[in-house]
């Protein structure tokens, strides 16, 4: 029984000397990031072209499931286990700056003058006392998909420019069988997926609210504004029945099996998409709202410096970071996952504005906005909660909104005292 | 409990099947009884035939409703088989349920056969104690796991996976229970007959429970197949992973290839029905008590 | 050996009861009772997992019991463990003692019983929630809609959610406790049956008046260990309702994912603890009740 064990045991700190050992003949740093191949096959491209460039550094890549990553980073990084250099979505930085897990990028390599004025302004989120915690390869934006099958099918020319001409649009899309139960929708819903984002940052500000005060501590959506929002929305299935929420379960399931007309989804869906099978889609803007107002929501994953990396791995780490934020491995970024380059510089050059694919992802960046969360899946949550009292309990959506921005506000309360 | 004097030696049956008068046979009664039971049984199964349709099912397709694919395919299986982590996964989920098994199995019934034939003082508190950590949810103790994992330099390591599950509670409580069918008659006499109290446990009592000594081995081993919290937090290298931790990774950011998942979950039940088939003829063999007496 | 020697027959066995348990002990203080302290201790703190604790006395507990959502997913676990508990165990019951009665293809249909037990519980979550649906994906809703039956709302309810979700989970359980049963029923000695017979007591009496009450331990072991089962539901509910955890309305929400959403969505560990502490008092009081009830008097 424990001869086998010390065994065990003796194998893997055998690799760990193995490992330590060839070290010392180069530095080598360790990149962490969650599984997704194409962000995997990216980095590896990066870390053989960095790796080119300065011969003394290794980067070792590790990658965790998608679904517990977060859970496996802060289990990690307090316990003094894992990376130098973490990539961590943008929301959760609070927490790992309070908790003093990430060093600052130092301002002679990452001057912030700098940063502001080549990155998109929503970057400037990642700033604290005047320096910047961490900073993106890529982000990300929302837009609609459309189904150009089913667009040619009922006769439609083009994507809906306005929300108005979203619902008729939807409307010539919606299919009922005999007894009335939907079998393809215009569109699909559900707060589960995108439509929080679009709903927050996005519908709320097209009807005159807006989702929260500058400090990002006060939930300010719960007026005539949020109301008249959460109306349009919710309106969708049940005035204009052209959509039912959790069609198909999963909002990009309907899609993608070619049972929705149009789609609301993030830029890192391009991929799955692009690999089905017999689905013909294509990309436009969001919707304007009543008055012509564009907005967009903006989400992005930043690389961090962790407090683990000190001396020559810090300085390795810095290095490292320094090359996955330029113009170059952005277009990298671009051109193998399809994530939208960072800096306007990268981003904004007439052949990707031009590409009928990522265009309107990248003219949405330019006017999109950054949700700070406390609490995403909280937050969510609440805005989830106030459409299921409307349909299951039929809540007015003024009563909806007014619960909703109690609960959320609760929670940023809590987080923020 | 058990009056011993009333067992015979010979009633010690390696019977596959229980004695029964033969009139009984044709008997209505017994054939609707197996119609009704056999009929449950194909609906217990209906999802799991679903699963099997679906992991031959092309992407577009797994949303429609027949049974039998229009299309079969077997690209699915090619994707996850060729993806050689594959092999490794499941090669470190036979290795360390196989260890917790055996590790699980002897301990368990030694605690229980203590807590169910020892007269000792503190004996209820012992089991209450160990009863008592069931009811804790394995997602609060993964931290403090980690933190002694991490002390003991156990992290990124096959016993690292498994020291949680080298003792459980559950199969302590399952051998306490069964061995209270162990009448203490036997114990008594075999101890008059010299043999040391580790004999006894080991030679008399354990070829008693040898059905629950089978359960206890299918339910562990089936535990450990399926573990995914703490085998993930344990393991950084994608060597290490289990194969419900590596299976995971199919399932991106924000979408899951369902049909992938289908195919991973009917590869990974293959060894447990193995596993399965192997007990289950223990469970039926029944008590085993030749010899002993007499 | 002489000290050993010198024991009565009764110390000897302590002697031996302690030395035997003595590796176990080691590992169920170590890996099992001190995280289960700290736990304990991490409910009158707070902590978000990455920064230092703070002691903050009982706020954590008061902010729970203040909870309308706390109440409400205690509400829940219970209703899971009342129907779920006693539904199963008849149901696998009168499964065991039939199959046991049975020979004709006995090991296969065993197997049909026990195959749900050994298959991935994500995987046969999905398929369920994916049988719910309304058209036009949904099994169950096609199958009404083909004979003209309104669409019926399983997981799109907050009546019916809970019970759409309790029936995959007992589904999954039952060939467990059929195994269980049919390992107690064959543990039962024959010439009792055969006593039985000679003195030609009919089925319902030898089921009444010797399987069940020679069936204790194995139903003391099952009722214990379902409870603790169900009041612990959290996998299939998760997996089901992966849209809208617990929903809809938290009409589905047990206390475990609960504390899963605390811990690990909103890394409040101290309110998380507080919430286990919670589940391991109740886990304890109904166990020891039930222990005590099914006692040997």
């Amino acid at each position: 029984m424990t001869s086998w064990k010390k065994k065990l045991l003796g194998l893997t700190t055998g690799a760990v000397v193995a490992m330590s050992s060839g070290a010392s003949l180069a530095v080598e740093i360790e990149y962490w990031q969650y599984i997704f191949d194409a962000r995997i096959q990216a980095m590896d491209i990066l870390i053989e072209k960095f790796e080119a460039a300065n011969p003394d550094i290794t980067v070792k890549q590790t990658t965790f499931p998608y679904a517990d990553y977060r859970t496996k980073v802060a289990a990690a990084i307090p316990a003094g286990e894992g990376p130098d250099v973490v990539q961590l979505f943008y929301g959760w930085l609070n927490d790992y700056v309070d908790a003093e897990l990430i060093t600052p990028l130092p301002t002679d390599m990452f001057p912030p003058e700098q940063i502001e004025a080549e990155y998109f302004p929503m970057v400037q989120a990642m700033k604290r006392d005047g320096q910047y915690m961490a900073l993106p390869t890529a982000v990300r934006s929302l837009a609609l998909f459309y189904n150009k099958r089913l667009f040619a099918e009922a006769g439609i020319e083009a994507p809906p420019a306005t929300l108005d001409e979203l619902i008729e649009t939807a409307k010539k899309l919606t299919k009922k069988d005999g007894s009335g139960n939907l079998t393809q929708v215009g569109i699909t819903t559900g707060m589960n997926a995108q439509d929080h984002h679009w709903f927050r940052e996005v519908l709320v500000r097209q009807f005159g609210g807006a989702p929260y005060d500058a400090s990002n501590a006060k939930v300010t959506y719960a007026d005539a504004g949020g109301a008249a929002a959460l109306k349009w929305y919710t309106d969708l299935q049940t005035v204009h029945e052209v959509t039912s929420f959790g069609f198909m379960d999963e909002p990009q399931a309907a899609f993608k099996a070619g049972r929705a007309g149009m789609h609301i989804d993030g830029s890192f869906r391009i991929g799955a998409l692009d690999s089905t099978r017999g689905l013909e889609w294509g990309v436009a803007e969001l919707p304007a709202g009543p008055d012509g107002m564009k907005s967009n929501y903006s989400s992005y994953w930043v690389n961090a410096l962790t407090s683990k990396a000190t001396g020559e791995k810090a300085e390795a780490a810095k290095k490292f970071i320094a090359f996955i934020t330029t113009d170059e491995a952005m277009q990298i970024w671009l051109d193998t996952v399809g994530e939208l380059p960072a800096k306007p510089s990268a981003g904004l050059t007439d052949e990707n504005k031009m590409n009928p694919v990522f265009g309107p992802f990248i003219n949405g960046l330019g006017y999109a906005k950054t949700t700070v969360f406390a609490n995403e899946s909280g937050q969510r949550q609440v805005l989830m909660d106030a459409t299921q009292r409307i349909f299951l309990e039929g809540q007015s959506p003024e009563d909806a909104i007014a619960a909703a921005a109690a609960e959320e506000q609760k929670i940023l309360d809590e987080y923020y005292n | 409990m058990a009056n011993s004097a009333s067992i015979k030696g010979s009633s010690a049956t390696l019977d596959v099947a229980k004695t029964m008068p033969r009139r009984n046979q044709f008997d209505i009664g017994q054939i609707a009884r197996w119609v009704l039971l056999f009929g449950g049984g194909i609906l217990m199964v209906l999802p799991i035939v679903y699963m099997l349709s679906t992991s031959l099912k092309w992407p577009h397709e797994i949303y429609n409703l027949s049974i039998i694919p229009d299309e079969p395919t077997l690209d699915n299986y090619v994707y996850v088989l060729e993806d050689g982590r594959f092999y490794s996964w499941f090669f470190n989920s036979l290795i360390i349920a196989t260890a917790t098994t055996v590790s699980a199995v002897i301990f368990d019934s030694l605690v229980g056969y203590v807590l169910c034939k020892f007269e000792f003082r503190g004996r209820m508190i012992v089991f209450i104690a160990i009863l008592s950590t069931l009811m804790i949810p394995t997602e609060m103790l993964i931290i403090p796991w980690y933190m002694m994992a991490k002390t003991f330099g156990w992290l990124d390591s096959y016993w690292g996976i498994m020291f949680p599950g080298v003792m459980t509670a559950f199969g302590t409580f399952l051998m306490k229970q069964f061995f209270e069918t162990v009448p203490d008659d036997f114990l008594e006499a075999a101890r008059i007959d010299g043999l040391n109290e580790f004999e006894i446990w080991w030679r008399v009592a354990m070829p008693m429970v040898t059905p629950a000594l089978a359960a206890l081995a299918i339910f562990v081993f089936l535990g450990n197949w399926t573990a995914f919290i703490w085998p993930l937090i344990v393991t950084n290298s994608p060597e290490l992973y289990t194969l419900p931790v590596g299976l995971t990774t199919f399932s991106v950011e924000q979408s899951v290839e369902w049909e992938l998942i289908m195919t991973g979950a009917a590869l990974a039940t293959i060894p447990t029905l193995i596993v399965f088939l192997i007990f289950q003829k223990y469970i039926i063999r029944g008590v085993v008590m030749a010899g002993l007496k007499g | 050996m002489n000290f050993y020697g010198a024991l009565t027959i009764k110390q000897k066995q302590v002697v031996w009861a302690w030395t035997f348990l003595a590796v176990p002990a080691i590992f169920y203080c170590l890996i099992r009772f001190y995280p289960t302290f700290n736990a304990i201790a991490l409910s009158f703190q707070e902590w978000n997992l990455l920064g230092a604790r703070t002691w903050t006395g009982i706020d954590n507990y008061t902010k729970l019991f203040a909870d309308p959502v706390f109440w409400k997913v205690f509400k829940n676990t219970f209703i899971y463990l009342l129907l779920g508990t006693p539904i199963s165990l008849l149901i696998s019951f009168v499964i065991a003692y039939n199959l046991d009665k049975v020979r004709f293809m006995h090991g296969t249909i065993r197997a049909l019983y026990f195959l749900p037990f050994m298959t991935s519980t994500v995987a046969m979550a999905w398929l369920w929630r994916w049988f719910y649906q309304p058209v036009p994906i949904g099994l169950f809703n096609n199958a009404l809609a083909t004979i003209g039956i309104p669409q019926f709302e399983f997981l799109n309810s907050t009546t019916w959610a809970l019970p759409s979700i309790l029936a995959p989970a007992v589904w999954a359980g039952l060939g467990f406790q059929i195994i269980i049963f049919m390992a107690g029923l064959r543990a039962i000695p024959q010439t009792y049956y055969e006593a039985a017979r000679i003195d030609g007591v009919g089925s319902w009496t030898t089921l009444w008046r010797i399987t069940l009450p020679l069936l204790k331990p194995t139903i003391v072991f099952l009722v214990v260990l379902s409870s603790i089962g169900f009041l612990r539901i959290f996998d299939q509910v998760f997996n089901m309702t992966s849209n809208n955890p617990g929903g809809p309305l938290n009409s589905t929400k047990p206390l475990v994912l609960m504390i899963y959403e605390t811990a690990f969505s909103s890394f409040d560990m101290g309110y998380a603890a507080a919430q286990t502490v919670v589940l391991f008092t109740v886990l304890l009081i109904v166990s020891l009740t039930q222990l005590y009830i099914m006692r040997d008097k």
